[in-house]
C-alpha cells in the first residue's frame, strides 16, 4: 500500500487501473480530462493493459462502453457535465441491457449559463436512468468507490451500469492524501468479469436491447430492472464490509457524523459535506447538538437508513448543490417523499440552495442553516426554501451589470 | 469484378437464412436486399442496429435472425460496433473465445441514420478504421414513421412533410463515405441480385470499413403496388438513377452501366410520390432538371472512362 498526493481525477484513474479495466471508450471535457489522459499514459506505458478508444461524442461514448460490456469485457469511462447530457439517451438505454459498466462523472453545472464549475444537476439528470449513483466526497473515497463500483455493477442480482460522482475543481483538482491499494489486494477484492451469458460469439446467438410491442412486457423489464437496482441496497452492504475487510476503510450506504445524538441534522451529498462537517464541529464547540447525515449511495436511494438516521430529530436541513428549475431542490423533495408519514419523521425539513456552479458555501450559512433550522422547529413552522446569495455577491453582480448595460450602450 | 463464387444468378444462395413472417411492409425493397445479403454473410454475424423500419425485425421474443442482433439508438449505431468489435477482439486475444466463435459486425440503418444523425458515429468508425460491415437500406425517407422527407429524399418526391415536392437534392452518401477512404463502398439493390452478391461477398472477405448502400424501393413510402418492387428496382438502374458502383483503392468503378439509358419519366411515373409531377399537368421544367442531373452523372463516368 502507497500513501500519495492525488488528485480526484487521478484516484478515478486509480480505480480504473487497479479494477483491471479491458476497455476506455473515451471523450476528453473539463474537468474529467486527467483521468482518461493518466489512463492514457499508462496503457502507452505498459502499465495498464487496456484497449482505449477515442469517440466523437459522449454518445457515441456510451453506447460503446455499453456494447462492450453487453459482450463480456470489463470497461470504464468518464464525463462530465454536458457530456453526460449529450450521452443521455444512452443513460437510459444502456442499464436495460443488464450490462455492468463503471462510469466515473466530474459534476459540473450545466448551462446555460455555461460554466466549468461543480454542481449537481447534471449528476441528477441521470438520476432516473437505471444507472446506480454512488456520490464521492474525498479522493479517497473516488478510488476506493471505483473498485466498490465495479462489486456492485457486477453482482449477479444487480447487473447494472454505476456511476461514481465526485465535484468538479473541489475533488477533481484538489490533492489529498490517498492510499493506494496493492494491485494483489485489489484482485482479491475484485475478481475477474464473469459475464455469464451476456456476450456475443459464433454458436451463441443473442439478441440485445430489442423492442417490445406490448405494455405488459414493457412494464415486467422496466420493473425487473428497478428491483435488479433496488438488490443494491444488500450488495453494496456486502461489498462494502469485503472492502473493509481487505483495505479496513469502512463504508456505509449513508454516512453519519455526529448524528446520533443530534437534534438538528444537515444533509448533503458530495465533497461539500465535508464543509458542512467542521460547521457541526464548531456548533457543537458552541453546545449545539447538530451532526450530518450524507448519502453516499443514491441510486439505490437507502430510504430506510435515511428514515432511521434522521427518526425523531427536530430539524433537518436539506442543503441542495441543484436546482430542479421550478421546484426547488431534488434531495429534498427525495428526502421528503421517503420521511412523509413515517413514525418519527422529524417535524422540520428545510430545503436550501447553494454551491450551484461552485459557489461557496461559508460557515456563517452553515451557522445560519442551523439557527433558521433551529427557529422553524421552535415555532413549528417550515421556512420557504431559501436561495443562498450574500449581499456581497449581489453588489459585485450589479456592477458586473452595470459593465454590461453601460458597453451595450457604448457607441463602436 | 474478378474471382467471385458468383458467375451466374444460378449460383446464388439459395438457402433462405432469414426467417420469415417479420413486420416488415410487403414488398419491402429493403428486406428484400437484406434476405439476399445476410445469406452470403452468414449467421456469424452480430447485427447492430438503429432505429428504423428493421428495428422492428427483432421483436421479443422473436428474431429472424439465425444470429446476434444489439440495438443501439438512431445515432449511434457505428459506435455500438465499436464496443462490440473490440470486446470480440479483447476477448479473442485473450484467448476467452476460440478464432471460430469471432463474429462479423455488421451495422444495419435506414437512410435516417446513415445520411443524417449517424453520420458522424460513421465518419468516426471509419476514420478509426474500425474492421465492420455497414448496411444502409435506403428507402428515401423517414419510412418508420410515415415517409417524411430525409437527408436521402430525391428532389420533388412527395412526402408527409414535403407535400408538393422535396425541394433538396439526396445527399451523395456513397461520395461522403469514399471520401473517408475506407477499404471498400458500394451501392447495390435487391433487384440485381448478381450484382449485389458479388459485392457483398468482395465485402465479406476484406478487412476494415466496407459500407453498402442499398436502395431499397419502398411501397408504402413511394406508393406503388408490392408487386412493382422489382420492377421499380430494375428502372432506377435502367434510367441511370442508381448508378451500381464500386469504390476500392481510392477508384470508382460502375458495375453496371446501362448502355441505353431509359428517361426517368420511366421510372418516374410508376410511384404515386411523383404523381404530381404528370398531374394534373406536366411539370416539364421540373422533369427536364431531374433528367439533367442523371445525364450530367452519366456524361461525367463516361468522360472518366474515356
Amino acid at each position: 500500500m502507497t500513501r500519495k498526493l492525488l488528485t480526484g481525477n487521478a484516484a478515478a484513474a486509480w480505480g480504473a487501473r487497479l479494477a483491471r479495466a479491458d476497455y476506455l471508450p473515451a471523450f476528453p471535457i473539463t474537468p474529467q480530462t486527467e483521468i482518461i489522459e493518466n489512463l492514457a499514459a499508462w496503457i502507452a506505458g505498459g502499465e495498464m493493459d487496456c484497449r482505449m478508444v477515442m469517440m466523437e461524442s459522449e454518445h457515441s461514448m456510451i453506447t460503446a462502453a455499453g456494447a462492450a460490456a453487453a459482450s463480456g469485457v470489463r470497461v470504464f469511462t468518464a464525463t462530465s457535465s454536458q457530456g453526460l447530457l449529450y450521452a443521455m439517451e444512452m443513460l437510459y438505454a444502456v442499464p436495460g441491457m443488464r450490462a455492468p459498466f463503471v462510469l466515473v462523472n466530474v459534476s459540473r453545472g450545466i448551462a446555460t449559463p455555461t460554466t466549468l464549475e461543480s454542481d449537481h444537476n447534471d449528476i441528477l439528470a441521470a438520476r432516473d436512468s437505471g444507472f446506480l449513483q454512488i456520490h464521492c466526497a474525498t479522493c479517497q473515497e473516488v478510488l476506493d468507490h471505483t473498485l466498490i463500483a465495479y462489486r456492485l455493477a457486477e453482482d449477479t442480482r444487480v447487473r447494472l451500469p454505476v456511476i461514481v460522482n465526485m465535484d468538479g475543481f473541489y475533488l477533481s483538482f484538489t490533492r489529498e492524501p490517498v492510499e493506494i491499494p496493492e494491485q494483489a489486494a485489489a484482485d482479491r477484492f475484485l475478481p475477474n468479469f464473469d459475464p455469464e451469458t451476456t456476450f456475443f460469439g459464433a454458436g451463441h446467438p443473442v439478441s440485445q436491447a430489442v423492442i417490445v410491442l406490448g405494455s405488459s412486457q414493457y412494464s415486467y423489464f422496466r420493473y425487473e430492472t428497478h428491483l435488479a437496482a433496488l438488490q443494491a441496497l444488500p450488495a453494496y452492504a456486502e461489498a462494502a464490509q469485503a472492502f473493509g475487510r481487505e483495505f479496513g476503510r469502512q463504508y456505509q450506504a449513508v454516512e453519519t457524523y455526529r448524528s446520533a445524538d443530534a437534534e438538528y441534522v444537515f444533509v448533503m451529498i458530495g465533497s461539500f459535506a465535508t464543509k458542512a462537517k467542521d460547521a457541526v464541529d464548531r456548533l457543537r464547540d458552541a453546545g449545539w447538538r447538530i451532526g450530518l447525515v450524507r448519502p453516499r449511495l443514491l441510486r439505490p436511494f437507502p430510504a430506510e437508513d435515511l428514515r432511521q438516521a434522521l427518526a425523531g430529530k427536530k430539524g433537518v436541513a436539506v442543503i441542495d448543490q441543484n436546482l430542479s428549475l421550478g421546484k426547488g431542490g431534488i434531495l429534498h423533495a427525495e428526502l421528503a417523499s421517503v420521511l412523509y408519514g413515517q413514525a418519527g419523521a422529524p417535524a422540520i425539513l428545510a430545503s436550501f440552495i447553494g454551491g450551484l456552479g461552485g459557489r461557496d458555501i461559508s460557515p456563517e450559512e452553515f451557522y445560519e442553516i442551523a439557527a433558521e433550522t433551529r427557529r422553524a422547529a421552535e415555532q413549528g413552522v417550515t421556512p420557504e426554501p431559501r436561495l443562498l446569495y450574500s449581499d456581497s455577491e449581489l453588489r459585485q453582480m450589479r456592477k458586473l451589470q452595470a459593465i454590461a448595460h453601460a458597453q451595450r450602450k457604448e457607441k463602436p | 469484378m474478378s474471382e467471385t463464387a458468383f458467375k451466374s444468378i444460378r449460383e446464388l444462395p439459395s438457402a433462405r437464412l432469414l426467417g420469415t413472417g417479420t413486420p416488415m411492409c410487403a414488398g419491402c425493397g429493403g428486406l428484400q436486399a437484406l434476405h439476399q445479403i445476410y445469406d452470403i454473410l452468414g449467421a456469424n454475424t452480430v447485427v447492430v442496429n438503429a432505429a428504423g423500419c428493421m428495428t422492428l425485425l427483432t421483436t421479443y421474443p422473436y428474431t429472424p435472425f439465425p444470429g446476434s442482433w444489439l440495438y443501439t439508438a438512431m445515432a449511434s449505431a457505428p459506435a455500438g460496433a465499436q464496443g462490440v468489435r473490440d470486446a470480440l477482439d479483447l476477448r479473442l486475444a485473450k484467448g476467452i473465445i476460440r478464432p471460430e466463435e469471432n463474429l462479423d459486425v455488421v451495422v444495419l440503418t435506414g437512410d435516417g441514420a446513415a445520411y443524417g444523425m449517424g453520420l458522424s458515429a460513421t465518419s468516426s468508425a471509419i476514420e478509426r478504421g474500425l474492421d465492420f460491415i455497414y448496411l444502409c437500406y435506403d428507402n428515401e425517407g423517414y419510412g418508420n414513421t410515415g415517409q417524411q422527407s430525409s437527408p436521402a429524399t430525391p428532389r420533388g418526391a412527395r412526402t408527409t412533410t414535403s407535400p408538393l415536392g422535396h425541394p433538396g437534392r439526396k445527399k451523395d452518401l456513397f461520395a461522403i463515405w469514399a471520401a473517408h477512404r475506407p477499404t471498400y463502398v458500394a451501392t447495390v439493390i435487391g433487384s440485381e441480385p448478381l450484382d449485389l452478391a458479388r459485392k457483398i461477398e468482395k465485402a465479406k472477405n476484406l478487412k476494415g470499413p466496407r459500407l453498402i448502400l442499398a436502395l431499397s424501393p419502398c411501397p408504402t413510402g413511394w406508393d406503388f403496388d408490392p408487386m412493382a418492387t422489382g420492377e421499380i428496382g430494375r428502372l432506377a438502374v435502367k434510367t441511370g438513377i442508381w448508378p451500381l458502383k464500386e469504390y476500392e483503392n481510392g477508384q470508382v468503378s460502375h458495375t453496371k452501366i446501362p448502355s441505353a439509358r431509359l428517361p426517368v419519366e420511366a421510372y418516374l411515373s410508376k410511384q404515386g410520390r411523383f404523381a404530381h409531377l404528370f398531374q394534373p399537368a406536366r411539370n416539364d421544367a421540373l422533369l427536364a432538371e431531374i433528367q439533367a442531373q442523371v445525364d450530367d452523372y452519366w456524361r461525367e463516368v463516361e468522360t472518366a472512362h474515356g
